[in-house]
């Protein structure tokens, strides 16, 4: 096996939904507020996010993407396949261009989860808002990122929508227009 | 040794690794009797002159000073300089003695590389050089992004990839 094939192998993701689920609930106990778990996860997926798009580029041999929609590919077909190992689909373009949705037929992260009725307002994966958003920012491109539907909490599909909101310019490196 | 120097470069402008891989040559050579009137002690692995420094014997001081040519104010100063329009900076320079080879990521991390004028490889050592960051630096919970890479694991796996470049380097395919 190649060498990346064993780096992806050995990773059970029964271990990882355990883990992550561990995570969610300690939030829970901790803070006892579904909207502030919420925050923290998007916060820590942020810290995440600015770590793993390093790994995605040295990885990938992805260059800087020319628009918002290449950025949309990019995520959904690389990304979420290198790390998740899932494919969305992008559907949902704004007019304009700058808004569009990802929508997940499955999601490691929630397999095997339920939601109890007194968490009705919680945004179990929020870590991968803050993730999309950590890592898009490296790129010197804000956005806002955030779920409109959920399956957990009673939706058909899992959707996350993305908004471009400007390009970052004080850290632009040196010579990028 | 072929490959002479790497640094790491953050966002900011600020370097935040060094690693010098040559043997400065003595600066001054005397002849003692013993006993000697001058303390000696390691520091921060090279040897210093702790007590009795006199006629221009001070141990070996840093390595960086000279090295200290190669900062970060390159990148803007070869935007400036270039003549081509909306260039992102120095990616080689060429001398007798060296080439510097320069990487910069998307995220505005630059890796820079002194090596032999011959060396060969360089471009593949780059990009190594950025999976070893994005494994040992960024993977580990206590490094604070754009800080200085204080990482024993980096340093070990930067020294073998340096090894591996530089015995592949001159027999193997160009760069």
């Amino acid at each position: 096996l190649c060498r990346e094939c064993k780096r992806l192998t050995i990773l059970n993701s029964e271990l990882f939904t355990l883990t992550y689920g561990a995570l969610v609930t300690q939030l829970c106990k901790d803070y006892e507020n579904d909207e502030e778990v919420n925050k923290q996860l998007d916060k820590m997926g942020y810290n995440i996010g600015v770590r793993l798009i390093e790994d995605f580029l040295a990885r990938s041999s992805v260059g800087r993407c020319q628009d918002f929609r290449e950025t949309a590919d990019v995520i959904a077909k690389v990304a979420f396949k290198m790390y998740l190992g899932i494919t969305p689909s992008v559907t949902n373009w704004s007019p304009a261009g700058d808004e569009f949705s990802l929508i997940l037929e499955s999601n490691p992260l929630v397999d095997f989860v339920e939601l109890p009725d007194n968490h009705s307002t919680l945004v179990y994966s929020n870590l991968l808002c803050g993730v999309l958003r950590g890592a898009l920012e490296m790129v010197q491109m804000a956005v806002d990122v955030k779920f409109a539907q959920d399956s957990l909490r009673g939706d058909n599909v899992t959707e996350i929508r993305m908004k471009f909101i400007k390009r970052i310019e004080e850290n632009l490196p040196a010579g990028d227009e | 040794m072929a490959i002479f120097s790497v640094y790491v470069v953050n966002k900011a402008g600020g370097l935040i690794y060094q690693f010098d891989n040559y043997v400065p040559r003595a600066e001054a050579e005397k002849t003692f009797s013993y006993p000697l009137d001058l303390v000696l002690k390691i520091h921060d692995e090279k040897v210093v002159v702790s007590f009795g420094q006199r006629d221009g014997i001070r141990g070996m001081s840093s390595v960086a000073t000279s090295s200290g040519v190669f900062r970060i104010l390159l990148f803007a100063i070869g935007s400036q300089l270039s003549p081509e329009v909306g260039s992102s900076g120095i990616e080689m320079l060429e001398t007798d003695m060296f080439k510097l080879h320069c990487f910069q990521t998307l995220t505005g991390i630059k890796f820079i590389v002194l090596a032999d004028p011959r060396q060969s490889g360089i471009d593949a050592l780059l990009r190594k050089i950025y999976e070893i960051y994005s494994d040992f630096a960024l993977k580990n919970p206590f490094y604070s992004l754009e800080m200085p890479i204080r990482c024993e694991l980096f340093d070990q796996n930067l020294k073998g990839a340096l090894e591996i470049a530089e015995k592949a380097g001159n027999f193997g395919p160009g760069s």
